[in-house]
């Protein structure tokens, strides 16, 4: 009897039985929740009538979107384009701002993050106050200032504010910009750039393994920036220049309504996505610049005073000895930056650019009603995102690694 | 007399120390600052290339120095020089008006128009809340500020009961005097009377503090020694949930009983008051829910580790905005009927879940970065898995990691925001409303609304980072050599 009280108690208290009892109960509290869930949801969708499917996929969407690059993209008409459809101009018109966004507060944020090193106390001090007060007032008021109180009171359909007069002008229907139109035979000049794109990435191999072996330098960056322009140039006039540049044109005179901005003649970009892009990129860009400055004061004085003991001239020193190695601090966060920046392109939605989260989990949900399809489809678009970025993380991260003999 | 040769055979040796010379001009005072710090890139001219990046230098800097000045200049113009302060005659919306609108403003006027903001002042802090009640609101404020600042000033004794007191005594406060009596289908009331099981009738609350009270006999009883040796070891805990199920009880009758205070409905929460109140909520659910993540995400358990992985990544996948709209579309399709969870509660999970997986985040950082010889000698001198976190591994893990939570607690204030777009006037959505108000149409009203919901949202954004700054300098000194 004793001896058996003994056995339990030895059991209870090893290490080992412990942790699988542990294991096993918060497995069977997850599956027993997760079927609470379940169930009530069914018996909540019961309740409202409705079932659970991806049916309403193919029906037609019966709403107006602005335009922008999805809906030219997916040719989208009210009444003959389906849910799937709004569903991919969605992910396209976030993917577009996304993008915008990245390059733009990319370069506003190297920028901002070097001149905060600076020696200069003007650029120091304007980078402080910059980032210190982007970084602390909330992106969605930034981004309702930039909406509702610049935006919005910008000249009516008939008038304008010229930024460069008669090739790029702004009013309240958006940025008129010129269009550039491609002719017959342009796609020879697209080959061309990719066929450089090839040979660049070659030679570049080619240099790198040369200079390893022989320790002859190539200048790679100057023969690729070339080949880069110069290949699709040259077949670029060779083939006749089948480029047609479309200027935006704007009437003063004429019936009322006719006059303004031109249907039809060069590009607008809608309000809703300059304020989108210009708040996202302004926001970030502190962000980086922090980023940006973290990486550059991790790298070690000694690296600067050692490479120039060895007689290297500031800019290789730079180039060479500081940027890989700020590089390396730098590059994990920004990438993460860039995600944040993707992942808040969803505020959009409030004011209503026609985005992923807008359009499919806003105006789409609210006639469809399939919230737990449509919540989930819009989430794995994200999801998918962020996995796919923390894979290149990693892979980034094991490339640039520190090897410790 | 050997030292006096030498010094005969040089012509002059210095017998006492050279006057100290004053620094050049070029260093010291005004004029040294601006060679430093301003004239030092653009003063080289030894070859062409120098000169060429002087004057780049000079031109750029005196350009951004314009840009910023001119700015700096508008901003303090439109908010303090230009800016309209007072309404005297009640014009309302024609107080900001120029003279090209039909009001009295020289023409080309552009200022911010603060009687608009003043008028809504109370709407942008408390929201639809009702009048009369709002002392209940600054009640609850002043109490929570007073008990903050006891708990952030270093000197003030009994700092420790000050924050028990935030962390527990002040939430039910707080839901009491805010909130009011409980409205009987909400899920605080069904998870109180634990799914109506238990209901608020003077025998239970007897029962209850009978056996709150019985448990404490025990527990004194066991802690002298009468009573077996296994209570004796237990005495403590065992007196502790006997104060459990006290406080319990008359948490219990307090929600249950109503005390006087009229029921005023989330709905008719707004303004700073429900930021405010998704901030703080968001703030102190997340960091021990994040800490229970991290040490699950770093557990040895497999099962632990992939289900707070899974957990964490999935909330850092996707926008907050995503959440809130799961939160307030599907929430209540996952709970049983009858279940009344209102949209503060709902933007109040969709929050705190999403904080906890960034926190999560962070405290791991700073588990990772505590040496393996913290854990090998904490289990060495016998402690067990919770008491080696909780007193040796999370005191230095989360000490490493204050800039990183701080950080976080920022985010999260600013993306308190976030709940307007779910329909809750949080600051930013009450300012919205307020700028629908064609009574003060203008065209700088959004101007000078924004200017004010940015400037509050500053000090406390900037206020968090630089506490942090000051703990973290604190606390490198503590740890320095």
């Amino acid at each position: 009897m004793n001896s058996d009280k003994s056995l339990l108690l030895k059991y209870l208290y090893d290490t080992r039985t412990r942790s699988i009892i542990f294991q096993v109960l918060l497995i069977l509290s997850l599956v027993f929740g997760f079927w609470w869930i379940v169930d009530n949801t069914a018996v909540n969708l019961q309740a409202q009538n409705k079932s659970v499917g991806f049916g309403f996929l193919t029906q037609t969407a019966g709403f107006a979107i602005s335009d922008t690059l999805g809906t030219w993209l997916f040719d989208y008409e009210v009444g003959t384009s389906t849910y799937l459809d709004v569903y991919f101009i969605g992910i396209a018109n976030t993917f577009l701002v996304a993008f915008l966004g990245i390059i733009f507060a990319t370069i506003l944020g190297f920028t901002f993050g070097i001149m905060r090193l600076s020696q200069n106390f003007v650029f120091r001090a304007f980078s402080t106050v910059y980032i210190e007060l982007t970084r602390n007032i909330p992106l969605l008021v930034q981004l309702f200032f930039w909406y509702f109180a610049v935006l919005r009171s910008l000249p009516n359909a008939r008038g304008k504010v010229d930024i460069i007069p008669d090739v790029i002008g702004i009013n309240i229907v958006g940025l008129y910009l010129p269009s550039a139109i491609p002719q017959d035979g342009f796609s020879l000049t697209m080959w061309a750039f990719a066929i450089a794109v090839v040979i660049t990435f070659f030679m570049n191999r080619w240099a790198t393994k040369r200079q390893q072996e022989t320790g002859r330098i190539f200048p790679a960056f100057w023969a690729g920036l070339g080949l880069l322009i110069g290949l699709p140039l040259i077949v670029f006039l060779v083939s006749g220049s089948p480029l047609v540049v479309e200027y935006p044109e704007f009437k003063e005179t004429g019936p009322i309504l006719k006059r303004g901005f031109q249907k039809g003649a060069g590009m607008v970009l809608v309000p809703e996505m300059l304020a989108v892009w210009l708040s996202l990129s302004l926001y970030t860009a502190a962000f980086i610049a922090e980023i940006v400055r973290a990486g550059i004061m991790a790298v070690n004085k000694g690296q600067t005073e050692a490479s120039l003991a060895l007689g290297l001239k500031p800019n290789p020193i730079l180039r060479l000895v500081i940027i890989p190695q700020a590089m390396r601090v730098i590059i994990p966060p920004l990438t993460s930056q860039y995600l944040n920046l993707t992942k808040n392109s969803s505020l959009a939605i409030a004011i209503a650019y026609p985005e992923l989260v807008s359009v499919f989990a806003g105006t789409a949900l609210n006639q469809v009603g399939k919230e737990i399809e449509m919540i989930f489809m819009m989430m794995s678009v994200y999801l998918t995102f962020s996995i796919l970025t923390s894979i290149f993380m990693n892979w980034f991260n094991a490339r640039v690694k520190l090897v410790e003999r | 007399m050997a030292r006096k040769k030498t010094t005969s055979s040089i012509a002059f040796v210095r017998t006492e120390a050279a006057p100290l010379l004053p620094p050049p001009a070029s260093q010291t005072g005004a004029l040294g600052w601006l060679h430093r710090n301003i004239l030092a890139s653009m003063t080289d001219f030894s070859s062409p290339v120098a000169a060429i990046k002087s004057l780049l230098m000079a031109f750029f800097t005196l350009l951004i120095g314009y840009v910023g000045i001119t700015q700096i200049i508008s901003l303090v113009d439109f908010a303090f020089i230009s800016a309209v302060w007072t309404d005297p005659d009640g014009l309302k919306r024609e107080a900001c008006w120029t003279v090209d609108q039909g009001g009295e403003l020289p023409s080309g006027w552009h200022g911010a128009c603060w009687p608009f903001v003043k008028a809504k002042f109370k709407f942008l802090m408390y929201g639809p809340y009702d009048i009369d009640q709002l002392w209940r609101v600054n009640l609850t404020g002043i109490i929570g500020l007073v008990a903050l600042a006891w708990l952030l000033i270093e000197p003030l004794p009994f700092r420790r009961y000050v924050g028990i007191f935030l962390l527990t005594v002040y939430p039910v406060l707080a839901i009491i005097l805010l909130y009011g009596k409980l409205d009987p289908s909400s899920a605080t009331l069904s998870i109180l009377t634990l799914g109506g099981i238990l209901s608020p009738t003077p025998t239970t609350l007897m029962a209850l503090i009978l056996i709150g009270l019985g448990l404490m006999t025990v527990a004194r009883l066991g802690a002298m020694g009468r009573l077996d040796r296994r209570i004796e070891d237990h005495a403590r805990k065992i007196e502790l949930s006997g104060w459990f199920v006290i406080g319990f009880a008359l948490i219990f009758a307090l929600f249950a009983e109503g005390y006087g205070l009229d029921r005023i409905d989330t709905n008719d929460w707004g303004g700073l008051m429900i930021t405010l109140v998704v901030a703080i909520t968001g703030i102190v659910a997340s960091l021990p829910l994040g800490i229970l993540l991290a040490l699950g995400r770093r557990s040895t358990m497999p099962a632990a580790r992939i289900i707070c992985t899974v957990f964490i990544e999935f909330w850092r996948g996707v926008p907050l905005i995503t959440v809130l709209f799961m939160a307030s579309v599907m929430l209540p399709l996952f709970l049983p009927e009858g279940v009344n969870f209102d949209n503060l509660l709902r933007a109040l999970v969709g929050v705190m879940l999403f904080s906890a997986a960034y926190m999560a985040e962070v405290v791991r950082g700073g588990l990772q970065a505590i040496d393996k010889g913290q854990f090998e000698g904490s289990s060495a001198v016998g402690l067990t898995y919770w008491q080696s976190m909780r007193l040796v591994i999370l005191p230095q893990a989360l000490t490493h990691v204050i800039p990183g939570i701080v950080n976080t607690f920022i985010g999260l204030f600013k993306d308190t925001t976030l709940v307007s777009i779910i329909g809750l006037f949080d600051l930013l959505g009450a300012g919205q409303s307020a700028l629908a108000d064609a009574a003060w149409a203008s065209p700088v009203q959004s101007h000078s609304m924004y200017l004010f919901i940015a400037a509050i949202f500053f000090v406390f954004c900037f206020g968090m980072s630089r506490y942090s700054i000051f703990m973290e300098n604190k606390l490198s000194r503590s740890r320095r050599h």
